[in-house]
């Protein structure tokens, strides 16, 4: 087959490809690091059943719906106790206790959220907690 | 009856892959043998449709533009519509493929009292196709998210610009509204208006529905039902690293997701969606209309004896002057 204009034509079909092709080109087969979440804050080891304020599948995929809930809760109907699974009390509050427990931000939060560039804007005005490391 | 038709098609397109899933665990196919046949299907399809029309040559000019084209000094030209130079056809290629000015060109011919003709103003359909296009463009380069470790910069950025206003958890995006509302706004364009819909066809409904209903899937699974978007990167970067993995516990409502995207791109060569490759090859876009600064000859032309007027001349000089006719060279 004769192609005309091949000299514009051929370079354009390898750009378009090579742009729509870029993630493999950026991995180059190599396997991705996944997310490392970790459970032994001194406050999570102390606990006698090891659970979140949900189970732990709504927790992993609807925190931020759990967190946003609260916000509002606390913030427009101040009301500052949350009931959570087998009607345990919680004090609503994002720093004193999602935090304390999972004190360890940068290897709990911070591990899933840069692996999907997540970047919450919470932590302008709410303190993270102070980790040592 | 297209309605109707690329409805069910799409309806079924759903269905099957939420049962396959469901009922008979076909993650491995929904979520990795689908999504690589039809990205080799898009890729050697695209290239051979783009080669295909690559084959026709296009010798001559065509200048079917509403400028004033070069000519005489002091005729004003108009450089970007009729452009004679390289630099203005690069012009006039970024306004069609980044503005699409050809549709902002559109007008609506109505009938008045008289009966006279009217050529209305309409925009719509430009501003409509321009949202679409681009909150396309946003919500297709956001999802790079997915496929790359560590992720761009200008991912980041988008996401941040996309969810500027911060409204609820997870932080709403721009660019999902605006997609859902263009395409709403492009499908109920094609059903209200007599004459565009006595010309649509099942090859319009269907990609438009398709489009809608990858969207309303993608919005649901990230605002409402909510999936394992962890895992979900684990099965994209299986994919991008060519090690195939199916994480447990990934919701249907992704795998409908990601086979109505496998369904579209692996339809995208055989349809009208080629026009997103075929703008770049528009010849009365691409080409400078120099037809009077250099001459374009026809590559299929056969050699033909020709015989010239210098050669006719040189046959019959004598004749000539005996008949008295004027002759070039004595
Ligand atoms: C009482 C301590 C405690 C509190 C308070 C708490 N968590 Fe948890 N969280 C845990 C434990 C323990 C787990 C692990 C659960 C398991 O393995 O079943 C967990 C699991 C999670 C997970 C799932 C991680 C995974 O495995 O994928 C997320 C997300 C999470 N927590 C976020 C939060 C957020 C957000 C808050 C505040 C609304 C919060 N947690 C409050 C103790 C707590
Ligand atoms: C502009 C600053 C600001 C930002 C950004 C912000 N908050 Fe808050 N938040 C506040 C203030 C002020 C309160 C009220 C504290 C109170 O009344 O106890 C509050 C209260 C809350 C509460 C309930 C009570 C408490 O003290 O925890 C939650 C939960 C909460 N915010 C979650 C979030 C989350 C999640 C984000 C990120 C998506 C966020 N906030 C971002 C300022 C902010
Ligand atoms: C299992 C992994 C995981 C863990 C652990 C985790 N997150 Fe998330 N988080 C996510 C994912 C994934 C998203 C984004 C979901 C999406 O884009 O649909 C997210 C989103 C959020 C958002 C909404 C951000 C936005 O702008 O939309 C907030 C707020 C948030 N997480 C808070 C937290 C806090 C606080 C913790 C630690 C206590 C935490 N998360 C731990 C995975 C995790
Ligand atoms: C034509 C291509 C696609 C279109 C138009 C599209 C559209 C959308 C839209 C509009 C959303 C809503 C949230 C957002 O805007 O981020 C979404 C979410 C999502 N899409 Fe797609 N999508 C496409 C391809 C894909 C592919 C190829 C995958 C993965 C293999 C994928 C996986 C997801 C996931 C996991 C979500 C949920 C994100 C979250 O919860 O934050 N999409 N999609």
């Amino acid at each position: 087959m004769k192609i005309y204009n091949g000299d514009k034509i051929i370079p354009g079909i390898l750009i378009g490809v090579i742009i729509l092709t870029f993630p493999l080109w950026l991995a180059r087969g190599k396997a991705a690091a996944t997310p490392d979440i970790k459970f032994d804050t001194p406050v999570i080891q102390k606990l006698a059943v090891k659970q979140c304020v949900l189970p732990k599948e709504t927790m992993r995929t609807s925190h931020m719906v759990v967190l946003n809930d609260w916000r509002d809760a606390a913030v427009r109907n101040n009301t500052r106790v949350f009931t959570g699974m087998d009607g345990k009390k919680y004090d609503i509050n994002l720093q004193n206790t999602c935090m304390e427990c999972h004190s360890n931000k940068t290897h709990f939060c911070d591990q899933c959220h840069n692996y999907l560039g997540v970047n919450p804007y919470c932590w302008k005005c709410h303190i993270e907690p102070k980790e040592t490391k | 009856m297209g309605i109707n038709f690329s409805l069910m098609a799409v309806l079924t397109l759903v269905l099957v892959a939420f049962a396959g899933v469901k009922f008979m665990g076909l993650q491995m196919f929904f979520g990795v043998v689908a999504p690589y046949a039809a990205m080799a299907l898009f890729f050697t399809g695209v290239i051979w449709r783009v080669l295909k029309w690559a084959e026709s040559p296009v010798p001559f000019r065509i200048p079917t533009t509403a400028g004033q084209q070069k000519s005489l000094p002091w005729i004003k030209s108009n450089g970007l519509d009729n452009p004679s130079t390289k630099a203005g056809v690069i012009g006039r290629m970024a306004l069609e493929i980044l503005l699409f000015r050809s549709l902002f060109r559109n007008t609506k011919l109505e009938y008045r009292e008289g009966p006279r003709i009217a050529y209305e103003w309409e925009k719509w359909l430009w501003l409509a196709s321009l949202l679409f296009h681009y909150s396309f463009l946003v919500v297709f380069v956001r999802h790079l998210r997915f496929f790359t470790e560590p992720i761009p910069f200008f991912v980041q950025g988008l996401e941040t610009v996309d969810s500027l206003f911060q409204v609820g958890l997870p932080t709403l995006y721009l660019s999902d509204l605006a997609f859902i509302a263009a395409v709403t706004y492009l499908f109920i364009r094609r059903i209200i208006i007599p004459q565009v819909k006595y010309i649509s066809l099942p090859a319009d409904y269907f990609p438009l529905m398709l489009i809608f209903t990858i969207g309303a899937t993608g919005i649901i699974m990230r605002y409402v039902t909510k999936v394992d978007v962890i895992s979900i990167k684990q099965l994209t970067m299986g994919l991008v690293t060519f090690h195939p993995v199916i994480p447990q516990g990934i919701g249907e409502l992704f795998f409908v997701h990601v086979f109505l995207v496998s369904i579209l791109f692996a339809y995208f060569p055989f349809s009208k969606l080629m026009h997103a490759p075929g703008v770049f090859l528009s010849p009365t876009r691409n080409m400078p209309n120099d037809s009077r600064i250099v001459r374009h000859v026809n590559p299929w032309n056969y050699p033909v004896p020709v015989h010239t007027y210098a050669e006719y001349e040189d046959h019959f000089r004598d004749k000539m002057i005996e008949a008295g006719l004027p002759v070039e060279k004595e």
